[in-house]
């Protein structure tokens, strides 16, 4: 039934869209000043050029400042509860392959109440698109710690500064078995597009951590890395097949070490020295190496691709299980399952 | 009603309740299952009533390794697993320990010797041996050395003595099967099927389930055979169902009905995990299974799968509705068709996950956040959950709501006859996906509005994939009608209504009154309190009292006649495994005089304990 209302009048030529049919007629209310703002603008400016479609296009989110997100995108949208956006996307996928499912929310949503379904919809890579906006502080409730704050950070709530370790979120992600992982930041729209488009692409759960400013709780939380006239000394671009290097001059890099990477100067081990990235590796202990190179983003810090690999998606596995028992056993015949445990006649 | 005691010599008798106990591991349950399915085929009417601990391997041959399995047997329609035990069938000191008090007296004890041994008697807290001694006067004991005839019966079929063992079960099954005359075929197909691949467990138990079959024979158990005729039941064909089953089966023909792929989000718990079980093996019928991290992404993948156009289910136990409820109120909000099945359990807590209780109505009814009502059903009987769960689902379907669907431990494993239907006298679930615009705004556009209602005061179901409709949906308050967030006063008063209103106006069935409503007594029950308070009704009604019985299946709406009949009735009393929740209810609704009667023992009311509350509230006249 659902296929039949879906295929009627739809052509297969995706018709030519500008970033105008992306927004929709709702009021965007992020303070000013919000990195969420050139988040958006990236991703409805890019939706164009992906050929995707308005209608088969869904965006679902948890709560929090970014999960409301899919008020301003003109297409299908679900702003649900705390922490559940990935396991209501996970079910829509699942039901629905056809669709463009994208996940948006904060560090809190995802990796505080919602780090199960999160490190779930990873492992059991669902094909859905997982924009994690990580401004390590909540927002939409006034200014408390995060899971991604720094230890030590005074909040609100914690007034004398917060006693827990932060999550890495590339790391866990990682940990869990994420088929594809990627770091981007909020000042560099070019770079945003790429993997936001790179997620689209890839078959499977794809988690995008972007580092977003949070101007009025947070302001300037990675603006030692991400402020145009340190950039290129501070981040690390990981680009598939090349050396890893950065540095104004191009002059720093990383190399393998002790079986880990550190970084180090070109000048000391040549350009051959360096590790070239590879995204594709399935053991992902080296992705996971480069994702522990900054302790905290305040550090020279990695942003790119960290992996991304073809290991098969869940809704297509599952989808083939009903296919084979059709094949198996036909069509499922509800007389003959009522009648399939011993019956008797009186 | 009349009790039917089992006489030495009596050859036929209309009805007869045996429990089989024994340790979790000597397969009870197992045993019990096949002695129904031979008694199904023979054609009496029947009810079961399994009970196992939580533990998967308790101690053995201790009190809380007992697991017990008691089938009621008859030649004329039943409403219940019975009441007192006229034979129980014990396999260690354990369970004749545990289980003795339940046992009628007079009744018959069939214990496996071997095992009346000082280590197992001191594992039950026996001092002496029971079964020697004047311990059991009052009962008629049957010693028989299974564990040692069963070894015995398997020794040339180079089975090791320990596996032989194993198979005492089937020697107790044997022997039970000679005494009230079961037939035999099949059971040994069901041994040739079940272990098909491994000859030497097919052959160790037919030899012991023929051994204990051929002891009835042959031994001094003459006196001990005993038939029950088949039972004179409607005509057609039938099948022995358990609730779980039935409950899986009727969300397979909502699937059939509505046209749509039926999507199960669910969390492995007691005593639920048989419907994913079930469903799990349906992939045929375009069922997707999806076993999930947790309740709550069970529920919320139940509620995605819903919002793409399929029928989204998720079924659990109470605490899983605990932790889905934030979930079930955004449906609630989102106004899409939701099926939430709850087989209640003790609670509070993990309280008594494998026995029954149903103590979670209120819950059903209140258990969330801001006023977010829903439709609640309750299911009667086993086969009852194969029919609830199709209403459930139309409900769901039709009025684009979350549905609850209450069932309990009880229903969940026992079993009874049903009368299958006929699956195209079943009627078809209509689906209608909103397809276009719907309104025009201010500048004359077409557009199209999700929170526009029909008649019903139904939204359209909306589903992704739809050109031109795509919208936004959460669960802020939104305006009704254009569905945008709204954080207006006034709205959102509006919307608390609309939400109560489309609820409370589904239409539901009036009830009926059974027993005899010409008396000043009504008992008026909800769930599976069905069979004993119709038993007893039945019982006290033959005594010549005039007692009707009312029995809710929708707990929300109400049926529309509800005040009506109660206002007719002097006396409203109100049995329920719990401490009075839908008496609770009736006194707020129709401001009745309506009291409870509770039982919160883990176990279910049976119909001798209610007919005799029901002649204390009538005085205590036994005519």
């Amino acid at each position: 039934m659902t296929d039949t209302l879906l295929t009627d009048g739809a052509s297969d030529e995706v018709p030519p869209t500008t970033r105008a049919d992306w927004q929709s007629d709702q009021e965007v209310r992020w303070c000013p000043g919000c990195g969420d703002y050139s988040i958006l603008t990236a991703l409805q400016l890019l939706m164009p050029e992906l050929g995707a479609r308005r209608e088969k296009t869904v965006f679902v989110s948890g709560i929090g400042c970014a999960a409301r997100f899919p008020y301003y995108m003109n297409t299908y949208g679900m702003h649900s509860i705390h922490g559940r956006a990935p396991a209501i996307a996970t079910g829509l996928a699942l039901a629905r392959p056809d669709l463009d499912v994208w996940v948006v929310g904060g560090d809190g949503d995802m990796l505080s109440i919602g780090g199960n379904h999160l490190i779930h919809a990873l492992r059991r890579n669902i094909d859905i698109n997982i924009l994690l906006f990580n401004n390590q502080i909540y927002g939409l409730t006034k200014g408390q710690f995060s899971p991604t704050s720094e230890k030590g950070k005074i909040t609100k709530s914690s007034p004398v500064g917060s006693c827990a370790t932060p999550f890495n979120p590339v790391s866990v992600a990682l940990g869990a078995e994420a088929s594809f992982v990627a770091r981007t930041h909020d000042m560099d729209r070019h770079h945003m597009q790429e993997m936001f488009r790179r997620s689209y692409e890839h078959p499977g759960t794809s988690m995008v951590e972007v580092y977003q400013n949070c101007n009025v709780f947070n302001d300037g939380a990675f603006e030692t890395i991400t402020k145009k006239a340190v950039r290129d000394d501070m981040l690390i671009p990981l680009r598939h097949g090349e050396p890893i290097r950065f540095g104004s001059e191009g002059q720093f890099g990383v190399a393998r070490h002790d079986g880990g990477v550190e970084l180090v100067e070109v000048a000391d081990v040549g350009v051959e020295g360096l590790l070239v990235h590879d995204e594709t590796r399935p053991d992902p202990s080296t992705a996971f190496a480069l994702s522990r190179l900054a302790e905290s983003p305040d550090r020279p810090t990695p942003i790119g691709v960290f992996r991304a690999v073809d290991r098969g998606e869940y809704a297509g596995a599952m989808n083939a299980q009903v296919d084979e028992a059709r094949a198996a056993r036909g069509k499922g015949d509800l007389h003959a399952l009522l009648h399939s445990l011993p019956t008797w006649t009186v | 009603m009349t009790e039917t005691s089992l006489e030495p010599l009596v050859t036929e008798v209309d009805r007869v309740i045996i429990r089989f106990a024994g340790d979790s591991g000597d397969g009870m349950q197992l045993t019990g299952d096949r002695f129904t399915t031979a008694s199904a085929l023979f054609g009496n009417d029947l009810a079961t009533l399994p009970e196992y601990p939580a533990e998967i391997r308790a101690p053995a041959g201790t009190l809380a390794g007992v697991s017990s399995f008691q089938v009621h047997i008859s030649d004329h329609d039943i409403l219940t697993p019975g009441d007192a035990p006229h034979v129980l069938v014990a396999m260690n000191p354990a369970a004749l320990k545990s289980q003795l008090d339940s046992v009628l007296d007079g009744g018959t004890i069939i214990a496996n010797a071997d095992t009346f041994e000082e280590r197992n008697l001191a594992k039950a807290g026996y001092a002496h041996n029971p079964l020697e001694g004047d311990d059991l006067a009052a009962y008629r004991v049957v010693q028989v050395p299974m564990t040692s005839l069963t070894k015995e019966a398997c020794k040339d079929l180079g089975v090791k003595p320990r596996d032989a063992e194993r198979s005492k079960n089937f020697f107790a099954l044997g022997l039970l099967s000679w005494m009230y005359s079961r037939p035999l075929e099949p059971t040994i197909e069901w041994i040739e099927a079940k272990f098909a691949g491994r000859d030497l467990v097919i052959a160790a138990n037919k030899a012991a389930f023929s051994a204990g079959h051929a002891y009835g024979e042959t031994a001094e158990l003459a006196d001990h055979r005993v038939i029950v005729q088949p039972a004179e039941l409607p005509s057609g064909t039938y099948t022995n169902i358990s609730g779980n089953t039935a409950l899986a089966w009727g969300l397979v023909a909502a699937g059939h009905l509505s046209g749509l792929r039926v999507f199960l989000g669910s969390y492995p718990i007691t005593p639920a995990s048989d419907i994913l079980h079930e469903l799990s093996k349906r992939k045929e019928f375009d069922i997707a299974t999806f076993q999930a991290e947790d309740e709550i992404a069970a529920v919320g993948s139940a509620l995605g799968a819903a919002y793409g156009g399929h029928l989204g289910v998720t079924t659990t136990s109470g605490p899983g509705v605990a932790l889905k409820a934030e979930t079930i109120g955004l449906a609630v909000s989102l106004e899409l068709p939701l099926v939430i099945v709850n087989v209640q359990r003790g609670g509070p807590s993990t309280g008594l996950p494998t026995k029954t209780e149903a103590a979670d109505l209120l819950m059903a009814l209140y258990g969330r956040h801001g006023e977010s009502p829903l439709p609640v059903l309750a299911a009667r009987t086993p086969a009852d959950c194969f029919d609830q769960a199709i209403e459930a689902s139309r409900i769901a379907i039709e009025h684009r709501t979350p549905v609850m669907l209450l069932t309990d431990g009880y229903l969940a494993n026992s079993s009874e006859p049903w009368l299958l239907p006929d699956v195209d006298d079943l009627e078809p679930i209509p689906v209608e996906f909103a397809s276009g615009f719907n309104q025009v705004d201010e500048d004359g556009n077409e557009v199209f509005w999700p929170y526009l209602r029909d008649e019903k005061l139904a939204r359209p179901w909306a589903i992704p994939g739809t050109p031109d409709l795509m919208h936004r949906i959460g669960g802020l308050e939104k305006e009704d009608g254009s569905g945008s967030v709204s954080y207006d006063s006034d709205n959102h008063a509006h919307m608390v209504g609309i939400r109560a209103e489309r609820i409370a106006r589904i239409p539901v069935p009036d009830v009926e009154v059974t027993g005899d409503p010409d008396g000043d007594l009504v008992v008026v029950g909800w769930g599976s309190t069905w069979g004993a308070i119709a038993g007893a009704v039945r019982r006290v009604c033959g005594m010549g009292h005039s007692v009707a019985h009312v029995h809710l299946t929708h707990l929300n709406p109400l049926p529309a006649n509800m005040g009506e009949v109660l206002r007719g009735f002097e006396k409203v009393l109100v049995p329920e495994m719990n401490l009075g929740q839908l008496v609770r209810l009736l006194r707020d609704e129709y401001l009745v005089d309506a009291r409870p009667v509770s039982k919160v023992s883990g176990q279910p009311f049976t119909a001798g304990e209610l007919q005799q509350i029901i002649l204390g509230e009538l005085g205590g006249e036994d005519r």
